[in-house]
């Protein structure tokens, strides 16, 4: 009889459950996924795919099994090793701030790693080690390699940028990996990442042959702790997955700056991811020297969009993927854009902020290295932070280091340097500098190169020996003041950094990497060694051992067979001495 | 495997692309495939078609694809990663896609190549080499740990056949591209792309693999067949002692295909849908009391006010507490004990 009860209660309470849940809840994990096509002033053409997986669920505690949109792989990474945030970029090729422009998020040459852990998180080192070989594995990328040599530790750059609880810089992690190459066998575990894999929606572009035909490739995935809702009392996590490439449309347009969607991915639009709940393509169409009618976009534009982007004021067409008026025409959209008239290339816009670095000297002794900071801001300075990360086997010599600007020095407000020691950890240097209006900073550190032992050579150690890039992050002052961006509304590539306040804007570049020359040594020399050695020793210690032990007796000449006596005979007859 | 590296050896990277992606048409997934690859070519600077990888020339066929996962790459391509892939010695912290995850009943296939090869060892990235000594004791190692059924081990290089001459654990059954004493060549080269594009025995190997499909019955006696001294220039060798079936009755695809076991059911399996009320199960969030804030990017006050971190004292060690004792033994060698009240 309780059976009999317990069986009609079943059903009941699970049609309460289903009744308390209620009809319509929203789904707690979205997809938005956003395509950038921004003309660049020397006529190349960058392209910025943002996928973004926003899911309200708290990865940390309690049990998360079920996975829709957001890749397992990576929440239970998130979940196993205490991650709090995540930013890794595999990139080849580099962001020539000067011609191209502020980037909207650049990364390193090589790999770039950078993870915030949790507080609850004990042994950092060991749980950093192990994420990056869990990462090697899913991305196919040698980050095995990242080891406490090239890790440090910032103490100013790389503030969390999702929520954060106070910021104790132990729980930091930082590694680059210069030499690292990006091809396809990175971007296939990449693509797998996202929900609609390279089937629909805008992933269908991705494909490698015309990605890796760029002077920029960059691909990253970041994950971090955001806000729920304007008032932020809960907690979702985020997985932007970012791909940059830059193509040279001169070198493949036959010389004409126009391009299109086909001509650059040799494919183009036929519908959105099923799963997205938003889906866009942004084409930059602001005026120049406000001329209108430089530029024509086809086909035309249902919406225009205006927005105040790294401090100027910018105009976009829009189109949008999941409007079905989008499709009526034609069952394919292929933007394209053609220039009017040709643009005069006389004067390109400088950037506020860019940097260059290289290395300078002769000889295989010491070096120098020189980072040029460029404020091109007519009245106003502001201070960036340079973090400069060099292998142990570059041994820096603090002394000499100079910071001069104008002609005269400049002390940086904060500084902090940690030296390398051999074989364990990289030089660390940190410096907080004020940057005057309209002014060129050069710093200047010289160094010396150590003679590292044969094993630790590469297999081609003639190629050279890479520094990895330094990072300046700086709060560059904006012209046009900047409103606070609702994430949800607006389109992504605003809402890469959180805004502080109006009036400046976050940006983090990186110069050049550096390629040093190491002193090699002659690689055959242990075989040279041992040839060597072992054939003086084999004629001193034989000739030593015959001369101590080698008897002489005499021994009596033989008779000889009977051709030898006969021989004899003939010859005592010819009067030849005999045998 | 491809253990050679730099830009005129493409042709290494070209052979082991090829095999791997005649593996992979024949239903190997990549989580049972581990390639090493020392360089990488299709995104080399010189390469003129980047993502690309080219066995025949005129740019037929590019054997490099769209779907493709390098386990091992560039300076992890070892001698001493490829033998711990083999023996399963492995640090624990490595990922499975980087592991051999084989029982005994797996068959293995290891195909080798390289630019060096010499009479009894193969170099790998021109700066160390392994030895058929090596490689012998590594599979009686893997025979011994039961990780492997039947393996098949092919080498493309210079004398290859001194590799396999070693081998003395069962159930293996080793093909060369040449003798010892003969060089193995290359196929061809591209003028677009400016080197040899493959070496003549997987070129022709590749040839036979591209008729097989995962139903096809040819069996290794045809393998053996496939590259013959007019065609190949070097004489391609074969070993079947140890191995204990008959070659005649081996299947190409018991190697290089993977067979499923399939079972068809005629029964309905109903799914329950995921309703919303699978939500309420979960824990429900905790609210913060205030709202959370994200942290600002340039705190310029904060950071110029940042302590420095307070360094552990420790006692003086070494060099200044041993100057400090000389300096104390000579102040009370010259003044005496008597004096040391002065001094407190």
């Amino acid at each position: 009889r309780g059976g009999g009860g317990a069986m009609l209660a079943a059903p009941l309470l699970l049609l309460l459950l289903l009744v308390a849940a209620g009809p319509g809840r929203a789904r707690r994990d979205a997809l938005r996924e956003e395509l950038l096509l921004s003309p660049l002033p020397t006529g190349d053409v960058a392209a910025t795919f943002q996928f973004r997986t926003r899911w309200d669920a708290d990865l940390q505690r309690g049990a998360v099994s079920h996975y829709r949109l957001f890749p397992k792989a990576l929440g239970r990474l998130v979940a196993a090793l205490g991650v709090r945030e995540l930013h890794l970029a595999l990139t080849q090729g580099f962001w020539r701030t000067r011609t191209w422009g502020q980037p909207p998020l650049q990364a390193p040459a090589g790999a770039e790693l950078w993870v915030w852990f949790q507080p609850t998180v004990t042994d950092v080192d060991k749980a950093w080690k192990e994420l990056s070989n869990i990462l090697s594995g899913i991305f196919c990328a040698s980050l095995n390699f990242i080891d406490s040599t090239n890790t440090v530790t910032p103490t100013a750059s790389f503030k969390p940028l999702g929520l954060a609880n106070g910021t104790d810089h132990h729980l930091l992690r930082y590694a680059v990996l210069p030499r690292e190459v990006v091809c396809t066998e990175n971007l296939t575990p990449w693509k797998k990442l996202l929900p609609c894999g390279s089937k629909a929606g805008l992933a269908v572009l991705l494909k490698a042959e015309r990605l890796f035909h760029s002077s920029y490739h960059s691909q990253a995935v970041h994950i971090r702790p955001v806000c729920r809702d304007d008032s932020c009392l809960a907690v979702s996590w985020e997985l932007r997955q970012t791909l940059t490439v830059v193509f040279d449309t001169f070198a493949s347009g036959q010389g004409k700056k126009d391009w299109s969607l086909f001509k650059m991915f040799s494919r183009t639009l036929t519908d959105a991811c099923p799963l997205a709940s938003q889906s866009k393509v942004y084409v930059d169409i602001s005026p120049k020297n406000k001329e209108k009618e430089l530029l024509e976009v086809t086909p035309p534009p249902a919406s225009v969009h205006e927005a105040v982007v790294q401090g100027d004021k910018k105009t976009y067409a829009v189109y949008d993927l999941l409007s079905p008026s989008l499709f009526n025409t034609s069952r394919s959209l292929n933007v394209q854009l053609k220039w009017m008239r040709p643009q005069d290339s006389s004067e390109l816009p400088t950037p506020i902020l860019h940097a260059q670095r290289y290395v300078s000297g002769y000889g295989l002794h010491t070096g120098e290295i020189s980072t040029l900071i460029y404020n091109t801001h007519p009245y106003r300075a502001f201070p960036v932070i340079l973090l400069e990360t060099v292998p142990w086997y570059l041994r820096l010599y603090v002394h000499t280091l100079t910071i001069i600007t104008k002609g005269k020095e400049n002390k940086p407000s904060y500084i902090h340097y940690q030296p390398a020691q051999d074989r364990r950890r990289p030089h660390l240097l940190e410096m907080l500098i004020q940057l005057p209006a309209n002014s060129v900073t050069k710093i200047t550190i010289q160094f010396e190169r150590a003679l590292l032992k044969w094993t630790e050579y590469t297999p081609d150690p003639n190629h050279g020996f890479y520094v990895s890039s330094s990072v300046l992050s700086a709060l560059v002052p904006s012209v046009i003041a900047m409103k606070d961006v609702d994430v949800e509304q607006s389109p992504l590539f605003t809402s890469l950094f959180p805004s502080s306040d109006g009036s400046s804007y976050f940006v983090r570049l990186y110069t050049e990497p550096l390629l040093v020359n190491l002193p090699t040594p002659d690689f055959s020399m242990p075989y040279n060694v041992i040839c060597l050695t072992c054939t003086v020793v084999a004629v001193c210690y034989g000739s030593f051992y015959n001369l101590l032990t080698r008897t002489f007796h005499v021994e009596e000449p033989s008779r000889g067979g009977l051709a030898k006596r006969l021989a004899n005979i003939i010859r005592k007859f010819r009067g030849v001495p005999p045998l | 495997v491809c253990t050679s590296r730099f830009w005129f050896n493409y042709r290494h990277v070209a052979n082991t692309l090829s095999v791997y992606r005649s593996v992979k048409r024949l239903g190997i997934p990549d989580s049972h495939i581990v390639l090493m690859l020392a360089d990488d070519m299709a995104c080399n600077p010189r390469n003129p078609k980047p993502a690309t990888v080219f066995s025949h020339k005129n740019m037929e066929l590019n054997v490099y694809g769209d779907d493709v996962e390098v386990d091992y790459r560039s300076y992890e391509v070892t001698v001493e990663n490829f033998l711990r892939v083999l023996t399963g010695r492995i640090p624990p912290s490595t990922p499975r896609s980087k592991r051999l995850l084989s029982d005994d009943r797996s068959n293995i296939l290891i195909y080798m190549t390289g630019s060096h090869g010499g009479n009894g060892f193969l170099k790998f990235q021109d700066s160390e080499e392994i030895t058929n000594v090596e490689l012998a004791d590594a599979f009686e190692q893997m025979w011994q740990k039961r990780r492997y059924n039947e393996l098949l081990f092919i080498i493309d290089t210079c004398q290859g056949a001194s590799m396999y001459e070693r081998f003395y654990s069962p159930n293996i059954m080793a093909l060369a591209s040449s003798q010892v004493g003969e060089d193995s060549l290359s196929h061809q080269p591209d003028l677009g792309i400016g080197v040899h594009l493959m070496d003549r025995y997987t070129f022709y190997m590749l040839e036979f693999l591209e008729e097989i499909h995962p139903a096809s019955q040819t069996n290794m006696n045809d393998l053996f067949q496939v590259c013959p001294k007019s065609l190949c220039v070097s004489t391609p060798g074969h070993r079947t002692d140890l191995f204990q079936r008959d070659p005649q009755n081996v299947l190409i695809t018991d190697f290089f295909g993977s067979v499923r076991k399939v079972e068809i059911t005629t029964e309905t399996i109903s799914l329950n849908r995921y309703s919303a009320g699978f939500e309420s199960k979960l824990p429900k969030d905790e609210l913060a009391t205030e709202p959370l804030k994200y942290a600002e990017q340039l705190p310029v006050a904060q950071i110029i006010h940042q302590k420095p971190k307070q360094k552990d004292w420790h006692p003086p060690g070494g060099f200044i507490l041993g100057l400090w004792a000389l300096i104390i033994m000579v102040f009370f060698k010259t003044y005496g004990i008597k004096h040391m009240k002065h001094v407190f």
